[in-house]
C-alpha cells in the first residue's frame, strides 16, 4: 500500500491501481466515460481530469487524467481544483455540440450516464450555435437498437465487443467528428455478447430492443435480484417488471461468477414470461377425449379426487430447470423411492459421476472470475460458446494473462490497456481446444483437435496418462494425438494455475472420465488444477444432489403396471427420450398432473394442467456449475400470477394428507425442510437471508424512489387505492418505501446512489472495481474441495457404437438461440434460431451427392427428421453434426449412429 | 558555408546513384560505423553530437537512442523507422532529401539501426511522395546489391532489412506512436506515452523513430566527429538546417542554413524579401502548427530555443509568410480546417473543438460571426492546451489560432463588426 493526498486528505491506496479507481472505491466521484474495469484505461474521452502536484510547493499543478495515473508514493492531487472543474466542465460541452437534446424522448433517460456525468461537472447553458452532425442508424437486428446521434464517441462499444469479447462484426469506421460506430453493413450482430454493449454504451446509442416493445423508465421498474435460468452458469441478474409484465433482463453483478456482463440469451430470452403460450390458469381435462379447458381453482381438487390420497402409486418427475424447492417439494410428496430426477440415464449417471467426483477428490471446481485466472486450459468436448457462453468469455480474459509479468517488468500496469495489448500483439496464454468441430474460440486457441468424440475422449485419455503413468493408457495408434497430448500434458504440468474444462453436453462419457482423469493426474503431480464441468442445464448440478433415479427408470418401474398419478414438475419429457416412451409412461398413468410455464407436448397429456411461476414470479435457490447455490427473487406479483411450482405441490400434499405433518406457507418454511432432510443444503440456512431479515427496520424496496403511477395504475378497476401486495416470503417489499441504502449483495434489486441513475452506479455496491460486492459476492458454494482424497481413475470406454459403412456418427450440435426451451420461446431469440440443420463435411457431402443448403432426411434409431445440410470441413470425415432441440426437432439421443436418405 | 546535407543535391538532375555516391564519400560512415565502433560508440557519439530532432520536437537524438534496451536478446526484434510523412502544412524539405539524396538517408539509417542493433527498419513514407518513393527504392535495391543491406553487412555480422512503407494518407501518421499504429495496420490513432518507443514500440518491441533530416547527419557525423557538427551553427546547437520559405515572397525555396541564422537574414537574403506590393504583416516559423511570429521578432535568432522564447517553435524550420494582402482571418481558418479535418477522432477537445474553431472562423470571415465568438474561439485555443489533449495535433493547431487572435485581434473584430471581411 502507498500514500496519496487527495484534495489535502490521506489516503492508503494500492499501487497496482489508477488514480480514478482508487478514488471511485474510497466514494470520492470522478466523472469518466472511456474507463470501465473490465476494459481498463485509455485516456480517450477526457472527462476525468485532475490536477496533479509536483510536490507540496507546487501551487499550479497540472491537469492529468486520473484514469492513466498510476498511484505511487507521495502522490498529490486535486479533485476539487478549479481548472481542473472547469476542464471537466468543458469536456461535456463540447461533447454536447453534437449531442441531440432529447432527454424527454430518449430511451436511455433517467438511466444515462452522459446525463449524471454532465450534473456531476455542472455543465449546462449552451454557447454552441451551430447546426450538429447527424449520422444513419442500422438495422443491428432483433436485440439491439442503433441511434448514433447520441454518440460522444467514447469507444467503450468497439473496446468491449472486439477486444473483451472477442467479436468481429463490430467497429469504428472514418475519423475526426465523423468516427462511426456500427457494422461494415446492417445485419444481427454476431457475437454473442452483444447485448452488454446496452449497458456498457453510456449513451443511449445502443439500447434494448425487446424494451422498447413495452418501453418503461428505470426510475418505474418494479425489480427483482434474480440469476439467469437458461444454462448452468448461474449469473447473476436483474429481472424488471411494470404493469404486470416482465419488462427486460439486466446484468447483476458477481464479482466470482459473471462480473458485469450476461450473455444475450440469459438478456433477451425472458420474452417466454410474456409469451402468450404462457398457461395461465388450472386446465383440467374431464374424461379421455375431452379437451384441456381452464377451470376454476376450487374444481382442482374434487377433480384431483382419491388419485394422490395416501397409499396410492404416484411417480414424480422432477427437473434440472427447477428449484431445489420445486424439485423437494415433488420429492415429499411422492416419496424418495418414486421420485425421479427427468433426465436421461446417461446423465442421470455422468452429472452424478462428476459430482461425486468433485465432492471427494480434492479437485477444486473454480467460480468464472477463477476461470480468468488461468495460465494453461484445456477444452475437452465442450461448445462452450454454446453451452456456457460466459465462461467463452472468461476463457478469452485468461488468455491474455501471458502478457502480464513482462508487461509489469516493463512498468506498464495492466490497468493501462492499449499498451498491454500492444506488447502483447497476438501472444495469448496456452488454450487448447479438442471438439468435434470448428468453435468460435478457435481464435484463442493454441492448438485444436479435432475428432470424432472417441477420439476425443483417447486424446483426453492419452494426455492423463503422460502427466501420471500411473493413469490408464489408451490403445490408439494416433500418432498426431500421441504428439499433441504429449505437448497438452507438458503444458498442464508446468502451470501455475491449469484448467481443464469439459461437460455433459457432448453425450460420450469418454470424454467425462479423460476430464476426471487429467485432473487426477494433475492434482497427484502436486498441481493447482482447477475444474470445471458444464451441464446442462440451471440446476442439474442442484437436482443430482437429491435421491432418485433417471428418466428411463421411471419408464421402466411403470412397464406393464398402472400409475395412480403422475406428476411432472416443470419438464418437457418428449426432449428427454423417445417419444414411443414418453407416450408409454403416459399411457400407464391413471392421472397425470404437469405443473410447468409454458403449453408444450408434455403439457397436451395432462388430465390436469396447473400454471407455475418462471424465475420471474417465484422465488427459489438453484445450484450452479461451481457447485454455488444461489437465488432468485420474485420480480412479478400479481392476483392471477401462477405460483410458485412447490406451493401447487404444497396444494397436493394438502390433499394426499388433510393433515400433513409438514405444511410450508412461507418460502422459509421448505427451505427449513429442505435442509433438515438433505443436510447438504445446511448452507443455504446459515448463509442466505430469510424473510424475516430488515434493513434498519424495512424490507428492502423493489422499486426506487421515484416510481410512479400506483395510485392511478388500477384506476380502470378500481379507484381506490389499492393496497401493496405482500412479499411475505423474502426481505424485499413491492413497494418504494424503506431504505434505498444499499442492501446485502444478493438482496441488490436495482442499483442507485445519489448522483448516480446510470448502471454505473454499480461501483458504489463494490469494493472497488472489479473486486467483490460489498459484504461478499451473492451465493453460497456448497462444494468445496475436502482433504479426504480416495481418487481413482476411471477407464477408458464409450458406450457410443462405431459407425459402420454407410453410417455417420451423429454428434450433438449445441445452438446458444435454440437448443435451450424455455429462451427459445421469446420472440426476439426466435429471430435468430436457424432451422435444424446437419454439418458435414464437402467430402463426406459429396459421398451422398448432397450440396450446402439441400435438405436431407437423417434417420438415428428409426427416427426419421429433414434437416438442411450445412458443409463445415472442421468436421471430420464420417462425423456429422446436428442442431440439438431446435423448435420442431424431436428427442434424438446423440452422439449416435445414424444414416443420411436423400429426398 | 558548409552544406553537408544538400551539396550533393543539383535541383533538376537526377539524384545519385550508389556508384556516384560512393565516390564523393558516401558509404564511408557505414565503413567506419560497422568496422570500427561498436554500437554504444556510435550513440554515445550522436549523443556527444547533441544533434536534435529534425521533425520539429527537437528532441536529443542520442539520448533518444540511449534509452532503448542493449541486452543483446537476439530473439526479440527491434526496429529503426524513418518518418518520412512530412505532412506539416508548409513543410517541403524532407522531400527535397528524399528526392535529392536518398542514398544519405539509407545510409544514416544503417548506422542508426547498427547502434540501436536493430534488425528490420522502415521508411514510412508519405503517400503523394511517389518521385521518392522510386527514388528509395531503387536506391535500397542498389544498396542490397551491393551489400550494404542484408546479411552480414560489410562482413561485420550485423543483419539489416530495411522497407519502404507507402503511407495512406493522414497527417496524424506523422505524429511516431500513431505511425507505429499506422505501419502494424490498425488504425492511425496516438498511443499514450510511457510506455516509451524504446521500450515497446513497433509490434511491441523497441523501437527509434526518426526523422528524414535527422537520419540524414548521421554518416557525417560519424565521419566528422561531434565537435565538427556542433561548429556548423551560430548558436552552438550544433548543425544545419533546412530552412524553408513559401508565401508571397520573390523566392521561396529551400536551402541549408545555420542554424542561428535571423528571420530577417534567411526571408530577405535567401527568400528575397516580399514580391512587390506586399509587405510582410507576420509569419509561422517552422509549419502551420506553430505561433505567429511579427515584424517585432524579425531578428529573432532561428533555432530551437530562441525562437520559443519568443513564444512559438521552430518546428520544421519552414516558415509560411502571412503579407497584408491576404486575410488573416481565412489565414487561420485555412490551417484550422486542416487541423480538423485531420484529428483523428480520439479524444474530446480535438474531434469537438476544432470543429467548433472552424465553423465560428467561417463565421466571422462570411461577416455572420458575434463577438462572444472571439472568447469562445480564446476559450477553445486554451482548452486544446498540452496536457488536456491525448497528443499534440490539437494543442499544435491551437498554437497559430491564439497567435492569430492576439496579433491580428483588430482584424478579428473588424470582420465582425463590419459583417464582411475587409479583404474581400
Amino acid at each position: 500500500m502507498v500514500k496519496i493526498r487527495i484534495d489535502g486528505k490521506y489516503y492508503e491506496a494500492e499501487p497496482e491501481k489508477n488514480l480514478l479507481e482508487t478514488c471511485l472505491s474510497i466514494g470520492i466521484d470522478i466523472p469518466h466515460f472511456c474507463f470501465h474495469p473490465a476494459i481498463g484505461s485509455v485516456g480517450a474521452c477526457r472527462l476525468c481530469a485532475v490536477k496533479k502536484f509536483k510536490d507540496a510547493g507546487d501551487t499550479k499543478g497540472r491537469i492529468v487524467m486520473s484514469c492513466m495515473e498510476p498511484v505511487t508514493e507521495g502522490l498529490i492531487v486535486s479533485v476539487e481544483d478549479q481548472e481542473a472543474k472547469a476542464f471537466r466542465a468543458s469536456v461535456i460541452e463540447s461533447l454536447m455540440t453534437n449531442h441531440p437534446h432529447d432527454c424527454p424522448v430518449c430511451d436511455e433517460g433517467g438511466e444515462c450516464h452522459l446525463q449524471d456525468m454532465t450534473i456531476m461537472t455542472g455543465h449546462n447553458y449552451r454557447r454552441f450555435d451551430f447546426p450538429k452532425r447527424t449520422y444513419n442508424n442500422q438495422e443491428l437486428g432483433p436485440f439491439i437498437s442503433h441511434e448514433m446521434n447520441r454518440c460522444i464517441q467514447c469507444y467503450r462499444c468497439v473496446r468491449f465487443y472486439r477486444d473483451y469479447a472477442g467479436g468481429k462484426d463490430l467497429n469504428v469506421f472514418a475519423s475526426r467528428n465523423h468516427v462511426y460506430f456500427g457494422r461494415h453493413e446492417d445485419g444481427a450482430l454476431e457475437n454473442e455478447f452483444s447485448g452488454n454493449l446496452v449497458e456498457v454504451c453510456p449513451t443511449g446509442v445502443f439500447t434494448d430492443k425487446t424494451l422498447k416493445r413495452h418501453f418503461t423508465r428505470k426510475w418505474d421498474l418494479s425489480n427483482a435480484p434474480s440469476v439467469c435460468v437458461h444454462c448452468s452458469v448461474g449469473c447473476n441478474t436483474i429481472a424488471s417488471e411494470r404493469y404486470g409484465s416482465l419488462r427486460r433482463i439486466m446484468s447483476r453483478y458477481n464479482g466470482a461468477v459473471n462480473g458485469y456482463f450476461i450473455c444475450d440469451r440469459g438478456r433477451f430470452g425472458y420474452e417466454f414470461v410474456n409469451d402468450e403460450k404462457r398457461i395461465k390458469n388450472v386446465q383440467l381435462r374431464s374424461g379421455n377425449d375431452k379437451k384441456l379447458e381452464s377451470a376454476e381453482y376450487d374444481k382442482l381438487f374434487s377433480s384431483l379426487d382419491q388419485s394422490i390420497s395416501k397409499n396410492k402409486k404416484m411417480v414424480g418427475i422432477g427437473s434440472p430447470r427447477a428449484s431445489l424447492e420445486s424439485n423437494f417439494a415433488l420429492m415429499s410428496l411422492v416419496g424418495k423411492e418414486n421420485f425421479y430426477h427427468g433426465i436421461s440415464k446417461k446423465e442421470f449417471h455422468l452429472t452424478r459421476t462428476i459430482v461425486e467426483f468433485l465432492q471427494h477428490s480434492g479437485v477444486s471446481t473454480p467460480s468464472l472470475k477463477q476461470i480468468e485466472k488461468a495460465d494453461v486450459v484445456l477444452v475437452l468436448g465442450e461448445d462452450l460458446v454454446n453451452t456456457a457462453p460466459m465462461i467463452a468469455l472468461a476463457l478469452r480474459q485468461s488468455a491474455r494473462n501471458r502478457i502480464n509479468d513482462e508487461a509489469k517488468g516493463k512498468g506498464i500496469q495492466l490497468w493501462n490497456d492499449a499498451p498491454v495489448r500492444i506488447l502483447a500483439q497476438d501472444a495469448k496464454s496456452p488454450v487448447f481446444i479438442a471438439t468435434p468441430f470448428i468453435d468460435s474460440l478457435d481464435d484463442i486457441a493454441e492448438n485444436t483437435f479435432r475428432a470424432t468424440s472417441r477420439d476425443i475422449g483417447n486424446l483426453g485419455f492419452t494426455i492423463a496418462q503422460k502427466v501420471d503413468n500411473k493413469a490408464p493408457d489408451t490403445k490408439t495408434e494416433n500418432k498426431d494425438l500421441k504428439i499433441l497430448a504429449e505437448k497438452i500434458a507438458l503444458s498442464l504440468k508446468k502451470a501455475k494455475n491449469p484448467l481443464i474444462i469439459s461437460g455433459i453436453n457432448c453425450g460420450d462419457e469418454i470424454i467425462v472420465y479423460a476430464a476426471l482423469n487429467i485432473a487426477t493426474a494433475l492434482l497427484s503431480a502436486g498441481s493447482n488444477v482447477m475444474l470445471s464441468m458444464v451441464f446442462p442445464e440451471c440446476n442439474s448440478m442442484g437436482l443430482s444432489l437429491f435421491p432418485g433415479k433417471s428418466f428411463e427408470d421411471a419408464v421402466s418401474s411403470v412397464e406393464n403396471k398402472k400409475i395412480d398419478a403422475l406428476i411432472v414438475l416443470e419438464n418437457d419429457l418428449y426432449r428427454r427420450a423417445s417419444e414411443d416412451s414418453v407416450n408409454e409412461l403416459f399411457k400407464n398413468s391413471n392421472k397425470t398432473i404437469v405443473i410447468d410455464h409454458i403449453f408444450n407436448k408434455t403439457t397436451q397429456n395432462a388430465d390436469i394442467l396447473l400454471p407455475a411461476g418462471t424465475f420471474a414470479e417465484s422465488e427459489g435457490t438453484i445450484v450452479n456449475n461451481e457447485g454455488r447455490a444461489q437465488r432468485f427473487y420474485k420480480a412479478l406479483e400479481s392476483k392471477n400470477a401462477p405460483k410458485e411450482s412447490w406451493r401447487w405441490v404444497g396444494d397436493l400434499i394438502k390433499v394426499r394428507d388433510t393433515n400433513p405433518s409438514v405444511l410450508w406457507t412461507h418460502f422459509d418454511d421448505i427451505v427449513e425442510s429442505l435442509v433438515n432432510e438433505l443436510p447438504v443444503f445446511l448452507k443455504l440456512k446459515k448463509y442466505m437471508p430469510g424473510a424475516d431479515f430488515r434493513m434498519l427496520n424495512a424490507k428492502i424496496p423493489r422499486q426506487t424512489m421515484r416510481y410512479s403511477g400506483r395510485t392511478a395504475m388500477n384506476a380502470n378497476i378500481a379507484v381506490s387505492e389499492p393496497g401493496l401486495p405482500k412479499d411475505p416470503d423474502s426481505p424485499l417489499a413491492f413497494t418504494m418505501e424503506g431504505q434505498q441504502e444499499k442492501p446485502p449483495s444478493s438482496l441488490v434489486p436495482f442499483y442507485w446512489t445519489p448522483g448516480w441513475n446510470s448502471v454505473q452506479a454499480m461501483y458504489n455496491y463494490l469494493n472497488e472495481p472489479n473486486a467483490s460486492m460489498k459484504g461478499g459476492d451473492p451465493g453460497i458454494r456448497l462444494i468445496e474441495p475436502i482433504e479426504d482424497i480416495k481418487n481413482i481413475y476411471f477407464k477408458q470406454g464409450s458406450q457410443i457404437s462405431e459407425a459402420k459403412n454407410d453410417e455417420w456418427l451423429i454428434v450433438p450440435v449445441y445452438q446458444i438461440f435454440g437448443s435451450d426451451e424455455l429462451s427459445s420461446n421469446s420472440p426476439s431469440i426466435l429471430q435468430r434460431i436457424q432451422e435444424p440443420f446437419v454439418l458435414i463435411n464437402q467430402k463426406d457431402a459429396g459421398k451422398i451427392d448432397m450440396n450446402d443448403g439441400d435438405t436431407v432426411q437423417l434417420e438415428i434409431l428409426k427416427t426419421k427428421f429433414k434437416v438442411k445440410v450445412k458443409i463445415e470441413n472442421s468436421i471430420v470425415h464420417g462425423v456429422a453434426g446436428l442442431s440439438v432441440n431446435l423448435p420442431g426437432m424431436p428427442y434424438f439421443d446423440i452422439p449416435g449412429t445414424g444414416k443420411f436418405h436423400k429426398l | 558555408m558548409e552544406r553537408p546535407l544538400t551539396k550533393h543535391i543539383k535541383p533538376g538532375s537526377s539524384a545519385y546513384n550508389l556508384e556516384e555516391y560512393k565516390q564523393v564519400g558516401g558509404y564511408a560512415g557505414v565503413n567506419k560505423a560497422l568496422k570500427n565502433m561498436t554500437p554504444g560508440e556510435v550513440t554515445n557519439l550522436v549523443k556527444a553530437s547533441n544533434l536534435l530532432g529534425r521533425g520539429g520536437a527537437g528532441f536529443p537524438t542520442g539520448v533518444k537512442w540511449s534509452l532503448i534496451p542493449m541486452d543483446g536478446d537476439k530473439s526479440r526484434l527491434k526496429y529503426l523507422v524513418c518518418n518520412a510523412d512530412e505532412m506539416e502544412p508548409g513543410t517541403f524539405k524532407d522531400r527535397y532529401l528524399l528526392e535529392g539524396n536518398p542514398q544519405q538517408l539509407i545510409e544514416g539509417m544503417i548506422i542508426s539501426a547498427y547502434a540501436i542493433q536493430a534488425e528490420k527498419a522502415y521508411i514510412f513514407l508519405r503517400w503523394a511522395y511517389k518521385k521518392a518513393e522510386s527514388g528509395l527504392r531503387k536506391a535500397i535495391d542498389e544498396a542490397y546489391k551491393a551489400g550494404y543491406l542484408g546479411k552480414n553487412i560489410l562482413g561485420s555480422g550485423f543483419n539489416l532489412d530495411l522497407y519502404v512503407h507507402s503511407s495512406a494518407g493522414r497527417y496524424i501518421c506523422g505524429e511516431e506512436t500513431a505511425l507505429l499504429n499506422s505501419l502494424e495496420g490498425k488504425r492511425a490513432i496516438p498511443r499514450t506515452k510511457p510506455p516509451f518507443p524504446a521500450i515497446s514500440g513497433l509490434f511491441g518491441r523497441p523501437t527509434v523513430v526518426n526523422n528524414v533530416e535527422t537520419l540524414s547527419w548521421i554518416s557525417h557525423i560519424v565521419e566528422n566527429g561531434a565537435d565538427w557538427f556542433k561548429g556548423l551553427s551560430l548558436t552552438g546547437t550544433g548543425g544545419t538546417k533546412l530552412f524553408g520559405v513559401s508565401g508571397k515572397v520573390k523566392n521561396p525555396g529551400t536551402w541549408e542554413l545555420p542554424l542561428g541564422i535571423t528571420m530577417r537574414e534567411l526571408l530577405e537574403e535567401h527568400a528575397g524579401g516580399m514580391t512587390s506590393g506586399h509587405k510582410f504583416r507576420g509569419a509561422l516559423p517552422g509549419g502551420a502548427s506553430t505561433d505567429f511570429l511579427i515584424e517585432e521578432h524579425l531578428d529573432v535568432k532561428m533555432d530551437f530555443s530562441t525562437v520559443a522564447a519568443v513564444g512559438s517553435r521552430l518546428g520544421t524550420g519552414t516558415m509560411i509568410v502571412l503579407d497584408d494582402k491576404t486575410c488573416p482571418v481565412a489565414f487561420v481558418h485555412n490551417v484550422e480546417k486542416f487541423f480538423a479535418l485531420e484529428s483523428c477522432g480520439w479524444c474530446t477537445p480535438c474531434r469537438e473543438g476544432l470543429p467548433w474553431v472552424e465553423k465560428m472562423l467561417v463565421s466571422i470571415e462570411e461577416g455572420t460571426g458575434k463577438m462572444e465568438y472571439l472568447d469562445l474561439l480564446a476559450f477553445n485555443a486554451k482548452y486544446m492546451g498540452p496536457g488536456n489533449t491525448f497528443c499534440a495535433h490539437a494543442p499544435g493547431a491551437a498554437e497559430p489560432l491564439q497567435s492569430g487572435l492576439k496579433y491580428f485581434h483588430d482584424d478579428f473584430v473588424k470582420h465582425i463588426s463590419d459583417k464582411k471581411c475587409p479583404w474581400r
